[in-house]
């Protein structure tokens, strides 16, 4: 097997097993086992108390906009950037990257600081009676600034990639752009587009820099999931902290299977063609 | 090529129609908004007082010794990382093993939690009512709310970066190289050095300045267990927001900037990096 010509593999195997074990499980292994502790009952007592569901609302409900922003805005990015050639394309797109360089937190303070009564954006939206920062637009904007790569970065090398010969084909058989848009495009962007979702939608779950400057942070009302449980851990209450963290790493387990199932069926897709 | 353009509907390249114009000015346009103002609100408001008031704030103790220990962790994390990344991609491209696939997206886990979760998770390790915690305490070790604890953090949340950047690289290079060089009597780390590593240097630089910008840009994971102490376990961010919610805007300003700065620098390097791997290959 010429596979096995290349040394190495016992070192670099060894490790990376031992390095994700003590860098990655054992940690993890470490809080699973802290809401072991806690039993059944208490677990669920915690995890669904009131304050703990009204968090979970908050997060979801504004992780859903803020993806489904992202979907519709990271699509058109995507096609512009993929397709077009005009002024500053390469400048924006490099820019798109901006949010996974950027630290979250320094994303937080700008963003609130746009958004206040009397900031950049803030002091044309208030007279309008639209109230973004302290308030759950806010909440979705910080959501949307932090994961908006995802989705371009999923779409845009399919959109590269997709042969054009069906739609010339398309054309020629006398399809309208949209129909060629729908029926042919979108079809094949699909898993690309809804893996790109599922990884912004996990990004907003877990995102705490750049909300919780935003948020207002008022419980029951603009509090997030990953706020809570550091409140939790400042007030010494572990076992609180615990039972939010597991709830926060089901939802991350969850995402992730998600993700990489698209990847598979979107990679044998690919590969079927 | 050419042939296939010249019946280009109206998205092709050549073609200005006012959909195409449309969907670029507006597209375009807002996410140059939506990208570019945040950036602009941080330099305006960092300079708004002069560039005077710029530097003394930039060099205000506190802020200098975050600048420090956040370049300090940078310093540790990156290189042990690149080790990390350099050993997973070497094993997940040039070799096949049971489990070869399962082990690449396992790689990419840390990513897909919540930094909050991660600083959780460390907390429940090595703190006081963590696993090790009694064990620690017996030994007299402290390990949370100091700066190795910042350290540990940061190596769990940026693990992934050097190994993602470099899979791609390598396994579109392929292993004919390697096998000639081994079987003319290489060993491996020969063999990595002078056959390997220059095919996927650029990948290489733009995966480790990925990993230095979520490095010192790290903020929910660290602010768990850094216990902020001002002027001993605060890292950057963690001192921007001390100062931004001291109504320090100017202070807060001044290092959001350097942070902003850093983030500039790291997509230049990137975009220039990736062109040139994707030109060498």
């Amino acid at each position: 097997m010429g596979r096995r010509a290349v040394p190495g593999l016992g070192f670099t195997l060894g490790t990376t097993l031992v390095y994700l074990t003590l860098i990655a499980f054992l940690p993890i292994a470490a809080l699973l086992l802290k809401a072991a502790d806690l039993g059944w009952a208490e677990f669920l007592t915690i995890a669904t108390s009131r304050r703990a569901v009204a968090t979970y609302r908050v997060t979801i409900l504004c992780a859903l906009y803020a993806t489904l922003f992202n979907a519709v805005f990271g699509l058109l990015l995507a096609w512009i950037l993929a397709r077009y050639d005009f002024w500053g394309r390469r400048i924006l797109d490099a820019l798109v990257d901006l949010p996974f360089a950027l630290p979250t937190a320094v994303a937080g303070v700008a963003l609130v600081t746009l958004f206040v009564p009397n900031g950049w954006l803030g002091q044309w939206l208030e007279p309008m009676g639209i109230k973004v920062a302290f308030a759950l637009p806010g909440i979705v904007i910080a959501m949307a600034f932090t994961s908006l790569p995802f989705v371009v970065r999923s779409v845009q090398p399919v959109l590269m990639e997709l042969s054009r010969d069906v739609e010339d084909a398309g054309m020629l058989l006398g399809a309208r752009d949209s129909q060629i848009f729908r029926r042919i495009i979108l079809p094949e962007l699909v898993p690309a587009l809804l893996s790109g979702c599922a990884l912004a939608f996990g990004r907003s779950l877990g995102e705490f820099g750049a909300v919780i400057f935003i948020a207002g942070n008022i419980p029951l009302k603009t509090e997030i999931v990953s706020l809570l449980t550091i409140i939790r851990i400042e007030e010494f209450e572990y076992s609180s902290a615990a039972a939010l963290a597991v709830v926060m790493l089901a939802a991350a387990f969850i995402i992730f299977f998600v993700t990489n199932s698209l990847q598979i069926w979107y990679g044998r897709r690919a590969g079927a063609q | 090529m050419s042939g296939g353009q010249q019946i280009a509907p109206d998205w092709r390249p050549n073609e200005r129609s006012l959909a195409r114009r449309l969907m670029i000015v507006g597209g375009g346009g807002f996410a140059a908004l939506f990208l570019g103002l945040p950036v602009a609100v941080i330099f305006t408001l960092a300079l708004d007082s002069g560039l005077g008031t710029y530097i003394a704030k930039v060099t205000e103790p506190a802020t200098l010794h975050a600048i420090y220990l956040t370049v300090l962790t940078s310093f540790v994390v990156v290189p042990i990382n690149i080790g990390f990344g350099i050993c997973a991609a070497w094993a997940i491209t040039k070799h096949d093993f049971f489990g070869r696939r399962l082990l690449g997206t396992l790689i990419d886990l840390p990513l897909s939690f919540s930094p909050v979760v991660a600083g959780v998770a460390y907390l429940f390790l090595y703190g006081a009512q963590g696993l090790l915690g009694p064990f620690l305490m017996a030994h007299d070790i402290q390990i949370m709310f100091t700066v190795p604890a910042i350290f540990l953090v940061s190596l769990f949340v940026t693990s992934p970066f050097v190994a993602r950047a470099l899979i791609p690289a390598m396994q579109s290079e392929g292993n004919t190289d390697e096998e000639a060089a081994t079987s003319l009597g290489a060993t491996g780390l020969q063999t990595f050095l002078r056959v390997s590593l220059p095919n996927i240097k650029w990948a290489l630089l733009y995966g480790a300045v990925l990993c230095n910008a979520r490095v010192m840009g790290e903020f929910g994971a660290v602010s768990v267990v850094s216990g902020k102490v001002r002027g001993q376990t605060n890292t950057l961010p963690l001192q921007v927001e001390l100062m931004f919610n001291d109504f320090n805007t100017a202070g807060a300003f001044a290092a959001a900037s350097t942070l902003t700065l850093l983030a500039l620098v790291t997509l230049a390097i990137k975009t220039f990096a990736e062109s040139r791997q994707a030109r060498e290959r």
